[in-house]
Protein backbone atom coordinates (compact mmCIF):
# COMPACT_ATOMS: atom_id res chain seq x y z
CA UNK A 1 0.00 0.00 0.00
CA UNK A 2 1.56 3.65 -0.99
CA UNK A 3 2.37 6.03 1.92
CA UNK A 4 -0.22 8.56 3.30
CA UNK A 5 0.57 11.94 1.56
CA UNK A 6 1.25 13.44 5.15
CA UNK A 7 2.92 11.67 7.86
CA UNK A 8 3.60 12.17 11.12
CA UNK A 9 5.70 9.52 12.82
CA UNK A 10 7.15 10.02 16.91
CA UNK A 11 7.19 13.85 17.04
CA UNK A 12 8.49 15.05 20.17
CA UNK A 13 9.00 18.66 20.59
CA UNK A 14 9.95 20.90 23.94
CA UNK A 15 9.62 24.10 25.04
CA UNK A 16 12.28 24.48 27.43
CA UNK A 17 11.34 21.83 30.38
CA UNK A 18 8.39 21.54 29.00
CA UNK A 19 7.80 17.94 27.02
CA UNK A 20 5.11 18.90 24.67
CA UNK A 21 4.99 16.55 22.15
CA UNK A 22 5.71 13.22 23.18
CA UNK A 23 5.60 10.84 20.51
CA UNK A 24 3.09 11.51 17.89
CA UNK A 25 2.20 9.44 15.25
CA UNK A 26 -0.47 9.95 12.49
CA UNK A 27 -1.19 10.15 8.73
CA UNK A 28 -3.64 11.85 5.99
CA UNK A 29 -3.74 10.24 2.86
CA UNK A 30 -4.02 12.07 -0.18
CA UNK A 31 -7.34 14.40 -0.87
CA UNK A 32 -8.60 13.29 2.64
CA UNK A 33 -9.55 15.01 5.60
CA UNK A 34 -8.44 14.57 9.18
CA UNK A 35 -9.74 16.60 11.98
CA UNK A 36 -7.81 16.65 15.35
CA UNK A 37 -9.77 16.79 18.20
CA UNK A 38 -8.21 17.58 22.06
CA UNK A 39 -8.34 19.49 25.23
CA UNK A 40 -6.82 23.19 25.28
CA UNK A 41 -3.03 23.18 25.43
CA UNK A 42 -2.70 19.56 24.11
CA UNK A 43 -0.54 20.18 21.62
CA UNK A 44 -2.57 20.66 18.13
CA UNK A 45 -1.59 24.00 17.18
CA UNK A 46 1.89 22.93 17.75
CA UNK A 47 1.95 19.88 15.64
CA UNK A 48 0.52 21.63 12.95
CA UNK A 49 3.54 23.95 13.21
CA UNK A 50 6.09 21.76 13.17
CA UNK A 51 5.05 20.16 9.71
CA UNK A 52 4.58 23.45 8.19
CA UNK A 53 8.31 23.66 9.53
CA UNK A 54 7.81 26.93 12.09
CA UNK A 55 8.85 24.45 14.78
CA UNK A 56 11.62 22.40 14.44
CA UNK A 57 11.06 19.41 16.82
CA UNK A 58 13.37 17.62 18.44
CA UNK A 59 12.92 13.67 17.18
CA UNK A 60 10.53 11.95 14.56
CA UNK A 61 10.07 12.06 10.85
CA UNK A 62 7.35 14.01 8.78
CA UNK A 63 7.17 12.93 4.99
CA UNK A 64 4.90 14.49 2.34
CA UNK A 65 4.95 12.04 -0.23
CA UNK A 66 7.71 10.26 0.82
CA UNK A 67 9.91 12.84 1.32
CA UNK A 68 11.37 13.63 4.65
CA UNK A 69 10.60 17.88 5.43
CA UNK A 70 12.19 17.99 9.22
CA UNK A 71 15.34 19.06 7.62
CA UNK A 72 14.65 21.02 4.70
CA UNK A 73 16.11 24.30 4.83
CA UNK A 74 16.57 27.65 2.76
CA UNK A 75 14.51 27.11 -0.85
CA UNK A 76 13.68 23.93 -0.77
CA UNK A 77 11.80 24.75 2.31
CA UNK A 78 10.37 27.50 0.78
CA UNK A 79 9.19 24.83 -2.12
CA UNK A 80 7.66 22.91 -0.14
CA UNK A 81 5.82 25.83 2.22
CA UNK A 82 4.47 27.20 -1.38
CA UNK A 83 2.34 23.56 -1.54
CA UNK A 84 0.89 24.36 2.26
CA UNK A 85 -1.83 27.06 2.99
CA UNK A 86 -3.31 27.56 6.38
CA UNK A 87 -5.86 29.42 8.52
CA UNK A 88 -3.91 30.60 11.74
CA UNK A 89 -6.28 30.45 15.16
CA UNK A 90 -5.27 33.90 15.63
CA UNK A 91 -6.34 34.59 11.70
CA UNK A 92 -3.07 36.09 11.50
CA UNK A 93 -3.91 38.82 9.27
CA UNK A 94 -1.14 41.14 7.90
CA UNK A 95 -2.41 44.67 9.43
CA UNK A 96 -0.74 46.61 6.78
CA UNK A 97 -2.16 45.65 3.82
CA UNK A 98 -6.16 45.89 3.10
CA UNK A 99 -8.58 43.32 3.21
CA UNK A 100 -8.73 42.14 -0.38
CA UNK A 101 -4.38 42.39 -0.47
CA UNK A 102 -4.17 40.17 2.63
CA UNK A 103 -6.57 37.81 0.52
CA UNK A 104 -5.11 37.87 -2.60
CA UNK A 105 -1.54 37.61 -1.12
CA UNK A 106 -0.65 34.30 -1.90
CA UNK A 107 -1.62 34.99 -5.46
CA UNK A 108 0.49 37.70 -6.17
CA UNK A 109 3.34 37.02 -4.54
CA UNK A 110 3.35 33.48 -4.74
CA UNK A 111 1.64 33.04 -8.39
CA UNK A 112 3.12 36.40 -9.54
CA UNK A 113 -0.49 36.92 -10.30
CA UNK A 114 -1.56 40.60 -11.86
CA UNK A 115 -3.10 43.06 -8.96
CA UNK A 116 -6.37 43.50 -11.36
CA UNK A 117 -7.36 39.81 -11.60
CA UNK A 118 -6.05 39.02 -8.11
CA UNK A 119 -8.59 41.61 -6.63
CA UNK A 120 -11.28 40.44 -8.89
CA UNK A 121 -10.47 36.41 -7.32
CA UNK A 122 -10.39 37.66 -3.74
CA UNK A 123 -14.05 39.32 -4.31
CA UNK A 124 -14.91 35.60 -4.95
CA UNK A 125 -13.59 34.35 -2.23
CA UNK A 126 -14.13 36.97 0.64
CA UNK A 127 -18.02 35.99 -0.55
CA UNK A 128 -17.66 32.64 -0.87
CA UNK A 129 -16.93 33.54 3.37
CA UNK A 130 -19.73 35.82 3.74
CA UNK A 131 -18.31 38.37 3.37
CA UNK A 132 -19.64 41.26 1.43
CA UNK A 133 -16.89 43.54 -1.41
CA UNK A 134 -17.70 46.56 0.52
CA UNK A 135 -15.33 45.36 2.82
CA UNK A 136 -12.22 44.16 0.62
CA UNK A 137 -10.72 48.12 0.57
CA UNK A 138 -10.63 48.44 4.48
CA UNK A 139 -7.73 47.68 7.06
CA UNK A 140 -8.21 44.42 8.73
CA UNK A 141 -8.44 45.99 12.28
CA UNK A 142 -12.05 47.41 11.55
CA UNK A 143 -13.37 43.67 11.36
CA UNK A 144 -14.93 42.07 14.26
CA UNK A 145 -13.27 39.04 15.32
CA UNK A 146 -15.35 36.10 13.44
CA UNK A 147 -14.79 38.42 10.34
CA UNK A 148 -10.94 38.58 10.79
CA UNK A 149 -11.42 34.53 10.86
CA UNK A 150 -13.22 34.58 7.67
CA UNK A 151 -10.87 36.85 5.67
CA UNK A 152 -7.88 34.19 6.75
CA UNK A 153 -10.32 31.27 5.83
CA UNK A 154 -10.66 33.37 2.65
CA UNK A 155 -6.55 34.17 2.75
CA UNK A 156 -5.66 30.38 2.90
CA UNK A 157 -7.84 28.90 0.39
CA UNK A 158 -7.16 31.48 -2.10
CA UNK A 159 -4.15 30.51 -3.88
CA UNK A 160 -5.33 26.53 -3.88
CA UNK A 161 -2.83 25.03 -2.26
CA UNK A 162 -2.79 21.21 -2.21
CA UNK A 163 -2.39 20.79 1.42
CA UNK A 164 -4.34 23.50 3.61
CA UNK A 165 -4.50 23.43 7.71
CA UNK A 166 -7.64 25.08 9.59
CA UNK A 167 -6.81 25.88 13.10
CA UNK A 168 -10.06 25.61 14.81
CA UNK A 169 -12.01 27.31 11.51
CA UNK A 170 -15.62 27.96 13.39
CA UNK A 171 -14.11 29.01 16.51
CA UNK A 172 -16.17 32.54 17.51
CA UNK A 173 -18.51 32.51 14.25
CA UNK A 174 -22.22 31.98 15.37
CA UNK A 175 -23.81 28.66 14.45
CA UNK A 176 -25.26 29.23 11.29
CA UNK A 177 -22.14 30.73 9.93
CA UNK A 178 -20.17 28.10 11.46
CA UNK A 179 -22.37 25.59 9.36
CA UNK A 180 -21.49 27.85 5.87
CA UNK A 181 -17.85 27.46 6.79
CA UNK A 182 -17.87 24.09 7.53
CA UNK A 183 -19.90 23.63 4.23
CA UNK A 184 -17.16 25.49 2.92
CA UNK A 185 -14.13 23.80 3.81
CA UNK A 186 -16.09 20.35 2.49
CA UNK A 187 -16.68 21.74 -0.61
CA UNK A 188 -13.29 23.03 -1.47
CA UNK A 189 -11.39 19.70 -0.28
CA UNK A 190 -13.50 18.07 -2.81
CA UNK A 191 -13.17 20.55 -5.17
CA UNK A 192 -9.81 21.00 -5.35
CA UNK A 193 -9.01 17.60 -4.01
CA UNK A 194 -6.57 19.09 -1.01
CA UNK A 195 -5.32 17.40 2.24
CA UNK A 196 -6.69 18.82 4.90
CA UNK A 197 -6.12 18.88 8.78
CA UNK A 198 -8.25 20.77 10.48
CA UNK A 199 -8.05 20.97 14.52
CA UNK A 200 -11.63 21.65 16.43
CA UNK A 201 -13.46 21.29 19.41
CA UNK A 202 -16.74 21.58 17.93
CA UNK A 203 -18.10 17.99 17.72
CA UNK A 204 -20.31 19.19 15.33
CA UNK A 205 -18.24 20.70 13.08
CA UNK A 206 -16.13 17.70 13.22
CA UNK A 207 -18.01 15.34 12.22
CA UNK A 208 -18.87 17.15 9.16
CA UNK A 209 -15.61 18.07 8.01
CA UNK A 210 -13.55 14.56 8.57
CA UNK A 211 -13.03 11.71 7.04
CA UNK A 212 -11.24 10.74 9.94
CA UNK A 213 -10.69 12.33 13.25
CA UNK A 214 -7.61 12.14 15.73
CA UNK A 215 -7.33 12.59 19.18
CA UNK A 216 -4.21 13.89 20.76
CA UNK A 217 -3.77 13.66 24.85
CA UNK A 218 -0.77 14.43 26.60
CA UNK A 219 1.26 14.83 23.44
CA UNK A 220 0.29 11.38 21.95
CA UNK A 221 -2.51 10.49 19.88
CA UNK A 222 -4.61 8.20 21.77
CA UNK A 223 -7.39 7.26 19.07
CA UNK A 224 -7.65 7.71 15.48
CA UNK A 225 -9.89 6.15 13.14
CA UNK A 226 -12.91 7.21 10.67
CA UNK A 227 -15.04 9.72 11.78
CA UNK A 228 -18.46 7.72 11.95
CA UNK A 229 -16.96 5.04 14.15
CA UNK A 230 -16.01 7.62 16.92
CA UNK A 231 -19.05 7.23 18.73
CA UNK A 232 -18.04 3.43 19.12
CA UNK A 233 -14.39 4.18 19.48
CA UNK A 234 -14.94 2.24 23.35
CA UNK A 235 -11.62 4.93 23.86
CA UNK A 236 -12.82 6.40 27.53
CA UNK A 237 -10.59 9.63 26.50
CA UNK A 238 -12.62 9.78 23.66
CA UNK A 239 -16.22 9.35 25.14
CA UNK A 240 -14.95 11.82 27.60
CA UNK A 241 -13.66 14.17 25.01
CA UNK A 242 -17.23 14.19 22.97
CA UNK A 243 -19.56 13.96 25.41
CA UNK A 244 -17.88 16.43 27.24
CA UNK A 245 -18.12 14.96 30.68
CA UNK A 246 -15.62 15.89 33.68
CA UNK A 247 -15.20 12.38 35.02
CA UNK A 248 -13.18 10.42 33.47
CA UNK A 249 -9.05 9.58 32.44
CA UNK A 250 -8.62 12.73 30.86
CA UNK A 251 -6.99 14.70 34.11
CA UNK A 252 -8.05 18.54 33.93
CA UNK A 253 -5.47 20.61 34.95
CA UNK A 254 -6.89 23.69 37.31
CA UNK B 1 32.68 30.76 43.76
CA UNK B 2 28.61 31.76 42.41
CA UNK B 3 30.53 35.26 41.34
CA UNK B 4 32.54 33.62 39.04
CA UNK B 5 29.72 31.66 37.18
CA UNK B 6 27.74 34.69 37.31
CA UNK B 7 30.63 36.49 35.79
CA UNK B 8 31.00 32.88 33.26
CA UNK B 9 27.62 32.38 32.51
CA UNK B 10 26.98 36.44 31.62
CA UNK B 11 30.27 35.83 29.20
CA UNK B 12 28.36 32.51 27.58
CA UNK B 13 25.38 34.11 27.14
CA UNK B 14 27.03 37.72 25.40
CA UNK B 15 29.20 34.70 23.29
CA UNK B 16 25.65 33.25 22.25
CA UNK B 17 23.98 36.41 21.36
CA UNK B 18 26.99 37.64 18.93
CA UNK B 19 26.53 34.19 17.13
CA UNK B 20 23.01 34.33 17.08
CA UNK B 21 23.10 37.74 15.78
CA UNK B 22 25.97 37.15 13.46
CA UNK B 23 23.99 33.91 11.82
CA UNK B 24 20.84 36.43 11.44
CA UNK B 25 23.12 38.74 9.33
CA UNK B 26 24.52 35.99 7.19
CA UNK B 27 21.06 35.02 6.60
CA UNK B 28 19.70 38.57 6.18
CA UNK B 29 22.66 38.92 3.60
CA UNK B 30 22.41 36.21 1.54
CA UNK B 31 18.75 35.30 1.70
CA UNK B 32 17.56 38.48 1.88
CA UNK B 33 19.77 40.28 -1.37
CA UNK B 34 19.06 37.41 -3.65
CA UNK B 35 16.12 37.48 -5.96
CA UNK B 36 13.55 37.68 -5.77
CA UNK B 37 12.87 41.56 -4.84
CA UNK B 38 10.34 43.22 -3.23
CA UNK B 39 10.44 46.60 -5.14
CA UNK B 40 7.90 48.01 -3.51
CA UNK B 41 8.95 47.23 0.01
CA UNK B 42 11.69 48.60 -0.47
CA UNK B 43 10.21 51.59 -2.08
CA UNK B 44 8.28 51.61 1.52
CA UNK B 45 11.01 51.63 2.98
CA UNK B 46 13.35 54.14 1.70
CA UNK B 47 10.19 56.74 2.67
CA UNK B 48 9.79 55.53 5.59
CA UNK B 49 13.29 55.43 6.72
CA UNK B 50 14.84 57.91 4.97
CA UNK B 51 12.34 60.42 3.41
CA UNK B 52 10.59 60.63 7.13
CA UNK B 53 13.90 60.87 9.34
CA UNK B 54 14.78 64.11 7.68
CA UNK B 55 13.32 67.02 9.75
CA UNK B 56 14.56 64.91 13.16
CA UNK B 57 18.30 64.70 11.17
CA UNK B 58 18.38 67.84 9.60
CA UNK B 59 17.34 70.04 13.17
CA UNK B 60 19.75 67.62 15.21
CA UNK B 61 22.43 68.57 12.68
CA UNK B 62 21.79 72.32 12.45
CA UNK B 63 22.16 72.73 16.53
CA UNK B 64 25.03 70.61 16.57
CA UNK B 65 26.47 72.92 13.84
CA UNK B 66 25.76 75.79 15.65
CA UNK B 67 27.24 74.67 19.11
CA UNK B 68 30.07 73.14 18.19
CA UNK B 69 30.57 77.19 16.69
CA UNK B 70 30.17 78.42 19.74
CA UNK B 71 32.32 76.22 21.77
CA UNK B 72 35.02 76.05 19.15
CA UNK B 73 35.25 79.86 19.39
CA UNK B 74 35.23 79.98 22.95
CA UNK B 75 38.12 77.68 23.05
CA UNK B 76 40.12 79.15 20.23
CA UNK B 77 39.96 82.62 22.00
CA UNK B 78 42.20 81.25 24.71
CA UNK B 79 44.61 80.74 21.55
CA UNK B 80 44.50 83.23 19.19
CA UNK B 81 42.88 80.46 17.22
CA UNK B 82 39.60 81.91 16.57
CA UNK B 83 39.78 81.55 12.81
CA UNK B 84 40.00 78.11 12.58
CA UNK B 85 36.14 78.22 13.47
CA UNK B 86 35.23 77.56 10.44
CA UNK B 87 37.46 74.54 9.09
CA UNK B 88 36.89 72.75 12.41
CA UNK B 89 33.24 73.00 12.02
CA UNK B 90 33.15 71.60 9.20
CA UNK B 91 35.97 68.83 9.92
CA UNK B 92 34.11 68.03 13.07
CA UNK B 93 30.61 67.68 11.19
CA UNK B 94 31.45 65.75 8.26
CA UNK B 95 33.98 63.49 9.88
CA UNK B 96 32.06 62.84 13.17
CA UNK B 97 29.20 64.23 14.80
CA UNK B 98 27.21 64.23 11.31
CA UNK B 99 27.24 60.15 11.00
CA UNK B 100 27.49 59.81 14.42
CA UNK B 101 24.31 62.12 15.18
CA UNK B 102 22.36 61.42 12.52
CA UNK B 103 22.65 57.46 13.16
CA UNK B 104 21.82 57.92 16.63
CA UNK B 105 18.64 60.01 15.87
CA UNK B 106 17.99 57.39 13.03
CA UNK B 107 18.36 54.75 15.71
CA UNK B 108 16.12 55.86 18.03
CA UNK B 109 13.27 56.29 15.06
CA UNK B 110 13.80 53.85 13.03
CA UNK B 111 15.68 50.66 14.76
CA UNK B 112 12.74 51.39 17.70
CA UNK B 113 9.63 51.37 15.14
CA UNK B 114 11.22 48.40 13.17
CA UNK B 115 11.48 46.17 16.21
CA UNK B 116 8.11 47.14 17.05
CA UNK B 117 6.36 46.54 13.70
CA UNK B 118 8.14 43.10 13.25
CA UNK B 119 8.06 42.00 16.80
CA UNK B 120 3.95 42.65 16.91
CA UNK B 121 3.79 40.34 13.34
CA UNK B 122 5.81 37.78 14.94
CA UNK B 123 3.84 37.30 18.35
CA UNK B 124 0.66 37.98 16.42
CA UNK B 125 1.69 34.86 14.13
CA UNK B 126 1.88 37.50 10.99
CA UNK B 127 5.33 36.06 10.35
CA UNK B 128 4.11 32.60 10.32
CA UNK B 129 1.21 33.64 7.84
CA UNK B 130 3.95 34.92 5.68
CA UNK B 131 5.71 31.71 4.95
CA UNK B 132 2.30 29.99 4.35
CA UNK B 133 1.73 32.19 1.44
CA UNK B 134 4.97 31.41 -0.50
CA UNK B 135 6.77 34.34 0.86
CA UNK B 136 10.35 34.27 2.49
CA UNK B 137 10.06 36.47 5.39
CA UNK B 138 13.55 37.63 5.52
CA UNK B 139 13.52 38.77 1.72
CA UNK B 140 10.05 40.31 1.97
CA UNK B 141 10.55 41.93 5.87
CA UNK B 142 14.39 41.87 6.08
CA UNK B 143 16.00 42.38 3.25
CA UNK B 144 14.12 45.35 1.70
CA UNK B 145 14.77 47.13 5.26
CA UNK B 146 18.44 46.58 5.29
CA UNK B 147 18.85 47.53 1.90
CA UNK B 148 16.86 50.50 2.69
CA UNK B 149 18.83 51.88 5.63
CA UNK B 150 22.06 51.73 3.98
CA UNK B 151 21.29 53.24 0.82
CA UNK B 152 19.64 56.35 2.91
CA UNK B 153 21.56 56.53 5.62
CA UNK B 154 24.66 58.30 3.05
CA UNK B 155 21.57 60.33 1.96
CA UNK B 156 21.00 61.26 5.37
CA UNK B 157 24.04 61.89 6.41
CA UNK B 158 25.38 64.18 3.32
CA UNK B 159 22.47 66.38 4.11
CA UNK B 160 23.17 66.84 7.75
CA UNK B 161 26.76 67.65 6.76
CA UNK B 162 25.43 70.77 5.18
CA UNK B 163 22.92 71.61 7.47
CA UNK B 164 25.63 71.49 9.95
CA UNK B 165 27.87 73.49 8.30
CA UNK B 166 25.28 76.19 7.68
CA UNK B 167 24.26 75.66 11.36
CA UNK B 168 28.04 76.67 12.38
CA UNK B 169 27.97 79.36 9.45
CA UNK B 170 25.32 81.30 10.70
CA UNK B 171 26.08 81.25 14.49
CA UNK B 172 29.56 82.06 13.05
CA UNK B 173 28.21 84.88 10.68
CA UNK B 174 25.52 86.85 12.51
CA UNK B 175 26.66 86.42 16.92
CA UNK B 176 30.21 85.68 16.61
CA UNK B 177 31.01 88.97 13.88
CA UNK B 178 32.89 86.51 11.28
CA UNK B 179 32.65 87.54 7.30
CA UNK B 180 30.54 85.31 5.01
CA UNK B 181 33.13 85.36 2.15
CA UNK B 182 36.16 84.60 4.37
CA UNK B 183 34.29 81.75 6.58
CA UNK B 184 33.15 79.96 3.29
CA UNK B 185 36.13 80.16 1.85
CA UNK B 186 37.49 78.66 4.80
CA UNK B 187 35.64 75.97 4.85
CA UNK B 188 35.92 74.84 1.07
CA UNK B 189 39.75 75.37 2.04
CA UNK B 190 40.03 73.05 4.61
CA UNK B 191 38.02 70.13 4.08
CA UNK B 192 39.00 67.11 1.43
CA UNK B 193 36.82 65.12 -0.33
CA UNK B 194 37.74 62.23 2.23
CA UNK B 195 36.97 63.54 5.04
CA UNK B 196 33.31 64.03 3.39
CA UNK B 197 33.23 60.09 1.90
CA UNK B 198 34.65 58.96 5.14
CA UNK B 199 31.70 60.30 7.12
CA UNK B 200 29.31 59.01 4.11
CA UNK B 201 31.20 55.51 4.33
CA UNK B 202 30.78 55.19 7.99
CA UNK B 203 26.62 56.13 7.70
CA UNK B 204 26.13 53.51 4.96
CA UNK B 205 27.65 50.54 7.89
CA UNK B 206 25.45 52.63 10.71
CA UNK B 207 22.47 51.59 8.45
CA UNK B 208 23.18 48.09 8.27
CA UNK B 209 23.60 48.38 12.12
CA UNK B 210 20.08 50.19 12.27
CA UNK B 211 17.99 47.76 10.60
CA UNK B 212 19.89 44.71 11.50
CA UNK B 213 18.94 45.68 15.07
CA UNK B 214 15.70 46.83 14.27
CA UNK B 215 15.22 43.28 12.59
CA UNK B 216 16.58 40.88 14.51
CA UNK B 217 15.16 41.84 17.87
CA UNK B 218 11.82 42.43 15.80
CA UNK B 219 12.05 38.68 14.54
CA UNK B 220 12.94 37.35 17.91
CA UNK B 221 10.77 39.02 19.99
CA UNK B 222 7.63 36.74 22.30
CA UNK B 223 5.70 36.74 24.56
CA UNK B 224 2.82 39.81 23.74
CA UNK B 225 3.02 43.30 24.09
CA UNK B 226 6.13 43.09 26.95
CA UNK B 227 7.80 41.18 24.71
CA UNK B 228 7.00 43.71 22.15
CA UNK B 229 8.50 46.27 24.30
CA UNK B 230 11.98 44.86 25.47
CA UNK B 231 12.63 43.87 21.78
CA UNK B 232 12.27 48.06 20.74
CA UNK B 233 14.24 48.64 23.20
CA UNK B 234 16.67 45.96 22.89
CA UNK B 235 16.97 47.23 19.83
CA UNK B 236 17.77 51.00 20.16
CA UNK B 237 20.49 50.41 23.27
CA UNK B 238 22.32 47.71 21.04
CA UNK B 239 21.76 50.31 17.93
CA UNK B 240 23.06 52.90 19.58
CA UNK B 241 26.10 51.17 20.79
CA UNK B 242 27.09 49.69 18.44
CA UNK B 243 27.03 52.63 16.20
CA UNK B 244 29.63 53.75 18.94
CA UNK B 245 31.81 51.12 19.00
CA UNK B 246 31.51 50.90 15.38
CA UNK B 247 32.31 54.75 14.84
CA UNK B 248 35.74 54.23 16.85
CA UNK B 249 36.37 50.79 14.89
CA UNK B 250 36.23 52.65 11.77
CA UNK B 251 37.96 55.85 12.74
CA UNK B 252 40.65 54.20 14.08
CA UNK B 253 41.04 51.23 11.64
CA UNK B 254 40.26 53.09 8.10
CA UNK B 255 40.41 57.22 8.25
CA UNK B 256 43.14 58.06 10.54
CA UNK B 257 46.08 58.78 8.35
N1 LIG C 1 6.25 29.22 21.21
C1 LIG C 1 5.99 28.56 22.35
N2 LIG C 1 6.84 28.69 23.40
C2 LIG C 1 6.61 28.02 24.54
N3 LIG C 1 5.58 27.20 24.75
C3 LIG C 1 4.71 27.02 23.76
C4 LIG C 1 4.87 27.70 22.51
N4 LIG C 1 3.85 27.34 21.70
C5 LIG C 1 3.09 26.48 22.41
N5 LIG C 1 3.59 26.29 23.65
C6 LIG C 1 3.04 25.38 24.68
O1 LIG C 1 2.71 24.17 24.08
C7 LIG C 1 1.49 23.67 24.59
C8 LIG C 1 0.58 23.29 23.45
O2 LIG C 1 0.22 24.47 22.75
P1 LIG C 1 -0.77 24.45 21.51
O3 LIG C 1 -0.83 25.85 21.03
O4 LIG C 1 -0.35 23.39 20.56
O5 LIG C 1 -2.15 24.05 22.19
P2 LIG C 1 -3.49 23.67 21.47
O6 LIG C 1 -3.66 22.21 21.58
O7 LIG C 1 -3.50 24.26 20.10
O8 LIG C 1 -4.54 24.39 22.42
P3 LIG C 1 -5.81 25.29 22.03
O9 LIG C 1 -6.92 24.35 21.75
O10 LIG C 1 -6.06 26.06 23.27
O11 LIG C 1 -5.42 26.14 20.87
C9 LIG C 1 0.92 24.73 25.50
O12 LIG C 1 1.09 24.29 26.82
C10 LIG C 1 1.75 25.95 25.26
O13 LIG C 1 2.00 26.61 26.46
MG1 LIG D 1 -4.30 25.88 19.23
Amino acid sequence: MAEPHIVLENIHKSFGSKHVLKGVNVGVGKGRSLVVIGGSGSGKSVTLKCILGLLHPEKGSIRVDGQEITDLRGSALDQMMGRFGMLFQGAALFDSLTVWRNVAFGLIQGKKMKPGEARAIAIDKLAEVGLGPELADISPAELSGGMRKRVGLARAIAPEPEIIFFDEPTTGLDPIMGDVINNLIVDSVKRLGATTITITHDMASARKIGDDIAMIYKGKIVWCGPANEIDQSNNPYVDQFIHGREEGPIEIEL
Amino acid sequence: MTFLATIGSFIFSMLAEVGRVSIFARDAVIRGLLPPWYFRQLIDQIIRIGYNSLPVVGLTAFFTGGALALQIYIGGTRYNAENLVSSIVALGITRELGPVMAGLMVTGRVAAAIAAELGTMRVTEQIDALTTLSTNPFKYLVGPRILAAVITMPVLVGIADIIGILGGFIVGTTSLGFNYAAYIKNTTDFVEFTDVTSGLIKAAVFGFIIALMGCYHGFNSKGGAQGVGRATTNAVVSGSILILAANYALTSLLFSE
